[in-house]
C-alpha cells in the first residue's frame, strides 16, 4: 500500500538554527503513527511541512500523492496545532460550525465532532471561559468536522485528566481503522505504546522509524521509555 | 505536444472564489461581534457623539458669506472619515488576532481562499459599518441640523465605500506589523497623511502642486469629493459615480495586495 506522508531529505531552518536536517521518512496510511521527541527536537516544524505551511529549504513532502500544502489537499488533511487555535470569543458550537461550513459540512456533522471531544455540555459555553484542556479539545472537534483523511495532531493530549485521554486515543484508533491516517506528536512515552508505528526524533533525525514492537526488541527493553533512552546512548556512542 | 499540463497547482493568491466560504467567515466576523457588546455600542454610537463635538464647536461661529457653514463642510466629510478610521483599526487588529491565536495558520490549511477571508472581512466590517452610517447620517440630519443637498442614502453608500476601503487597507497593513505596537502606529501612518491631503483642511486647489499630486494618488480624496458632491446637488452627480468607483477599485485592489502579501508557508 501506498504510503499517505512521504517526506524525502527534508531539510527546514529556522532563523539561523538547522531544525530538519535530512530527514526521510514514511506515514503508512490507516495507522496511527506517534511523533516523539523532547521538546525542540523538530516534532511541530516536520508536522508543518506535512499541512504545507512551513517554508522547507530543501527535500519533498507528499501526502496522498500529491505535495503537501497544495490546494486539492485541503479538504483531506486536518491539522490541530499544539496551542488550542479557535477563537476565544465564540462559542464552541459557533467555532465547529464555522470550520464545518469551511469544509463544506453542516451543524449536524458540527454537533457531532463537539459531542466526539466530549464537550456536548459546553457548547454554548466561550472558548475562553473554558479550561486549558477544554480548549484544546474545541481545537480538536473543528479539525474533526472535516472528517480528513489524515489528521495532523500537535500534542493533542497535553493537560487532559487520563479518562479523557484514553478515550481520545481510542478514538483516533477508531478514525484510523475508518481508513484515516494520524500524525500524532507526544511526548508522553506511555503514549507511544498506544501508536501502531513511532517515528523518534531528536535534534532534528531521527533516532527510530519502527513499531513499538520493534523498538523494544531493537533495545532489548520492554520499557519504551527506556528503550529510547538506550537507543539515545547508542547513538551518542556512534558519534564519539 | 502542444501545452504541458501543470503537474501541481501552484500556490496562487486568490485561489477559487467561493461566496459560499466568504459568507462562512462574514458570519463568523459577525458572530464574534456579536459576543462584545462594548464593541457594537462603541462602533454604533461613538461617531453621531464626536459629530456632536462638532456641532457645538462651530454652533456659535458665523458661516462666511454665501458659503456653506464650518460644520456643514466638516461634518460632512467626517462622515466618510468615522467608519474609515474605526474599521481600518478594527480589522488591523482582528487580523492580528487571527496571526497571534495561529486560527490563521489553520484557516490557510483549508479549503477557504486567502480572497475569500479577506473579502469575508470586508462584509462583514461593511455590513457593520452600514448600521453605523445610517444611525450617523440619522443623528447629523435631525439633532445637528446637517445641511445635505443630496439623498441621504447616497451618503450612506458612499460612507460604507470609506469603510471597506479602511478594511481592505487594515488587512494589507496588518501584513507587516509583527506587533500590537507596530498595527496601532500604521494607523497614523496610512490614515493622517489622506486625512491631511484630502482637501478639508485646506482646498485642494490652494495645496502646492506636489502635494495636490499626492492627493490625487490617495483614495481618500475621492471620497471626500464625493460626499462634498451629494453635500451641494440635490441628485447623484457624475463626479459622484466616478469617485465611488475610484473608492471602490482602491479597496479592491488593496484587498488583493493584502491577499498576495499573506504568505501561506512560513518559516
Amino acid at each position: 500500500m501506498d504510503a499517505a506522508v512521504t517526506v524525502t531529505d527534508l531539510v527546514v531552518d529556522r532563523g539561523h538554527r538547522r531544525v530538519l536536517d535530512g530527514l526521510s521518512t514514511t506515514v503508512p496510511p490507516g495507522q496511527v503513527t506517534g511523533l516523539l521527541g523532547p521538546s525542540g527536537s523538530g516534532k511541530t516544524t516536520l508536522m508543518r511541512a506535512v499541512v504545507g505551511v512551513q517554508v522547507v529549504r530543501s527535500g519533498t513532502v507528499t501526502v496522498l500523492g500529491e505535495p503537501a500544502g497544495s490546494p486539492a489537499l485541503r479538504s483531506r488533511v486536518g491539522y490541530v496545532t499544539q496551542a488550542p487555535s479557535v477563537y476565544a470569543d465564540l462559542t464552541v458550537r459557533e467555532n465547529a460550525r464555522y470550520f464545518a461550513a469551511l469544509h463544506g459540512r453542516g451543524a449536524k456533522e458540527a454537533d457531532a465532532a463537539v459531542a466526539a471531544v466530549g464537550l456536548a455540555d459546553a457548547s454554548g459555553q466561550l472558548v475562553e471561559d473554558l479550561s486549558g484542556g477544554q480548549r484544546g479539545r474545541a481545537s480538536l472537534a473543528c479539525a474533526l468536522v472535516g472528517e480528513p483523511d489524515v489528521l495532523v495532531l500537535d500534542e493533542p493530549t497535553v493537560g487532559l485528566d487520563p479518562v479523557l485521554r484514553v478515550e481520545l486515543w481510542e478514538r483516533f484508533h477508531a478514525l484510523a481503522a475508518a481508513g484515516a491516517t494520524l500524525l500524532v506528536s507526544s511526548h508522553v512515552m506511555d503514549e507511544a505504546a498506544r501508536c501502531d508505528r513511532l517515528l523518534l526524533l531528536r535534534d532534528g533525525a531521527l533516532l527510530a522509524d519502527a513499531t513499538p514492537a520493534e523498538v523494544r526488541a531493537e533495545a532489548g527493553t520492554d520499557d519504551l521509555e527506556d528503550a529510547f533512552l538506550r537507543l539515545i546512548r547508542a547513538r551518542e556512542e556512534v558519534a564519539a | 505536444m502542444t501545452t504541458a499540463a501543470p503537474t501541481r497547482t501552484p500556490d496562487r493568491a486568490t485561489g477559487r472564489l467561493s461566496p459560499r466560504l466568504t459568507a462562512a467567515t462574514t458570519a463568523r466576523v459577525l458572530r464574534q461581534l456579536r459576543h462584545d457588546h462594548r464593541t457594537i455600542a462603541m462602533m454604533l454610537v461613538l461617531p453621531s457623539l464626536l459629530l456632536g463635538l462638532l456641532a457645538l464647536l462651530w454652533a456659535d461661529v458665523p458661516a462666511p458669506p454665501g458659503q456653506p457653514s464650518t460644520f456643514d463642510r466638516v461634518g460632512l466629510t467626517m462622515l466618510g472619515i468615522f467608519p474609515f478610521v474605526v474599521m481600518f483599526l478594527v480589522t488591523s487588529i482582528a487580523m492580528l488576532r487571527e496571526r497571534t491565536s495561529g486560527t490563521l495558520e489553520r484557516l490557510l490549511t483549508t479549503p477557504q481562499s486567502r480572497l475569500d477571508l479577506l473579502l469575508g472581512y470586508g462584509t462583514a466590517f461593511g455590513l457593520a459599518a452600514a448600521v453605523q452610517a445610517v444611525i450617523t447620517v440619522t443623528v447629523a440630519v435631525t439633532l445637528y441640523d446637517l445641511d445635505i443637498a443630496g439623498p441621504l442614502e447616497l451618503v450612506v453608500l458612499i460612507a460604507v465605500a470609506d469603510a471597506v476601503l479602511g478594511v481592505a487597507l487594515g488587512l494589507l497593513a496588518s501584513a507587516f506589523a509583527r506587533s500590537e505596537f507596530q498595527a496601532v502606529q500604521f494607523m497614523p501612518v496610512v490614515v493622517l497623511p489622506q486625512f491631511f491631503l484630502c482637501g478639508l483642511l485646506v482646498p485642494r486647489e490652494q495645496m502646492a502642486g506636489w502635494l495636490q499630486a499626492i492627493s490625487d494618488v490617495l483614495p481618500l480624496t475621492y471620497a471626500v469629493e464625493a460626499l462634498q458632491e451629494v453635500g451641494r446637488s440635490p441628485s447623484a452627480t457624475g463626479t459622484m459615480w466616478v469617485d465611488v468607483g475610484i473608492v471602490a477599485g482602491a479597496a479592491l485592489l488593496a484587498l488583493a495586495l493584502a491577499a498576495a502579501t499573506l504568505r501561506r508557508r512560513t518559516s
